[in-house]
């Protein structure tokens, strides 16, 4: 499988470093060269000779996406730090370079779930992280002191 | 009417003043808190301080009753997702979007989120009417009619100069609309018309047919 990560930030460069230790073909787009030192941090070697790809580019841009790869992507990950361009750059990729699967991370819950709805996988953080803390606190709550 | 304006800048600020004072019901959304305060000193309740991209900021502002939304932020995603949720999910029947980059206008078409007005791209269209020997300028396009009207400038030697409208071999679905000599005012020519070197023409044409004008017009079949 090829993936596409777009965005190298916490989530972006730990997905891509699993998705290549797990055979597949990474390929990762983020507008800021020094987000490559996300990606060799705590590795034996460097991003390249582990076998991925990098450019820098910006996600929007047609000819970024076209330089990363897109149109061979299996796997689409839209991870940058904001909600609005991965929405956009997720329907791009679903829409015109026809890419099977697109999965998004989306921060804010209801936008989130609003493009569920509309047959977009997204990913939110903050609503998993609600769920958890509703959940310990529950379990604090109950516990004996 | 009932209008939301998101995006407090030079754009959003005066199209809300206008259209307030046209006596439209207006609510602009503005992220910036400074930009905000300053704003509510004039607008007072017409501006609200929020994220126009969060839905719950636009379901405060009334989006449910809005009849049309402008999206003017400086942002282009954040203006394709704001009128794609406003066209989509609250089903708002108009939408304007603003594109910064013209570059992004494919990205805008393709999420069905027209129209999308590009200031650069219509100074670029200016400064082509403007700068003359820059043969074609396109005057009007209409997509969904599939009609486009240019202005074609008549240069020397070109097959078209010198003859009458009647013996210009235009293709079919293209016709001349009107001269306009230089300095001079323009006319609707008749078939015995004479175009001159130096003149401009306008066209109502199919869309693709251009090259075909053009090498009416053109010595070589292109501009200049």
């Amino acid at each position: 499988m090829m993936v596409l990560v777009v965005g190298a930030g916490r989530v972006g460069s730990a997905v891509a470093k699993s998705s290549l230790a797990a055979g597949h073909t990474v390929s990762v787009l983020d507008e800021d060269p020094l987000s490559h030192e996300r990606l060799d941090a705590g590795q034996p070697t460097s991003w390249e000779d582990a076998g991925g790809r990098f450019t820098v580019g910006t996600a929007i841009e047609i000819d970024a996406l076209l330089a990363a790869g897109v149109e061979e992507a299996d796997i689409f990950i839209a991870a940058t730090r904001g909600d609005n361009t991965n929405i956009l750059v997720a329907q791009v990729a679903q829409k015109r370079f026809g890419v099977p699967r697109v999965i998004v991370r989306v921060l804010d819950p209801a936008r989130s779930d609003w493009y569920a709805e509309q047959g977009l996988h997204t990913i939110c953080a903050v609503k998993l992280g609600v769920a958890m803390f509703e959940q310990a606190v529950l379990e604090a709550a109950t516990t004996e002191v | 009417m009932y209008v939301i304006v998101v995006g407090g800048g030079k754009v959003g600020l005066n199209l809300a003043r206008e259209l307030i004072r046209n006596q439209q019901e207006v609510t602009l959304v503005e992220q910036d808190r400074r930009a905000y305060l300053r704003i509510e000193q004039e607008l007072e309740h017409a501006v609200q301080y929020g994220d126009g991209t969060e839905l719950w900021v636009l379901e405060r502002a009334g989006i449910q009753r809005a009849d049309l939304v402008v999206a003017v932020t400086g942002d282009d995603e954040d203006n394709i997702l704001i009128c794609q949720v406003a066209k989509e999910k609250y089903l708002c029947e108009r939408i304007i979007a603003r594109c910064n980059n013209p570059r992004n206008l494919q990205h805008f078409k393709l999420l069905g989120i027209q129209p999308a007005v590009s200031a650069t791209d219509l100074i670029l269209n200016l400064i082509e009417h403007e700068v003359p020997g820059h043969g074609l300028v396109h005057l009007l396009d209409l997509p969904d009619e599939k009609l486009e009207i240019i202005e074609v400038e008549v240069i020397e030697g070109a097959p078209a100069a010198g003859r009458r409208v009647a013996d210009i071999e235009l293709p079919d679905g293209s016709l001349i609309i009107s001269v306009l000599p230089r300095g001079k005012a323009g006319f609707v020519p008749k078939p015995d018309t004479i175009i001159a070197p130096g003149d401009e023409v306008l066209v109502v044409l199919d869309p693709g047919l251009e090259p075909y004008i053009m090498a009416q017009f053109s010595p070589n079949g292109r501009p200049d």
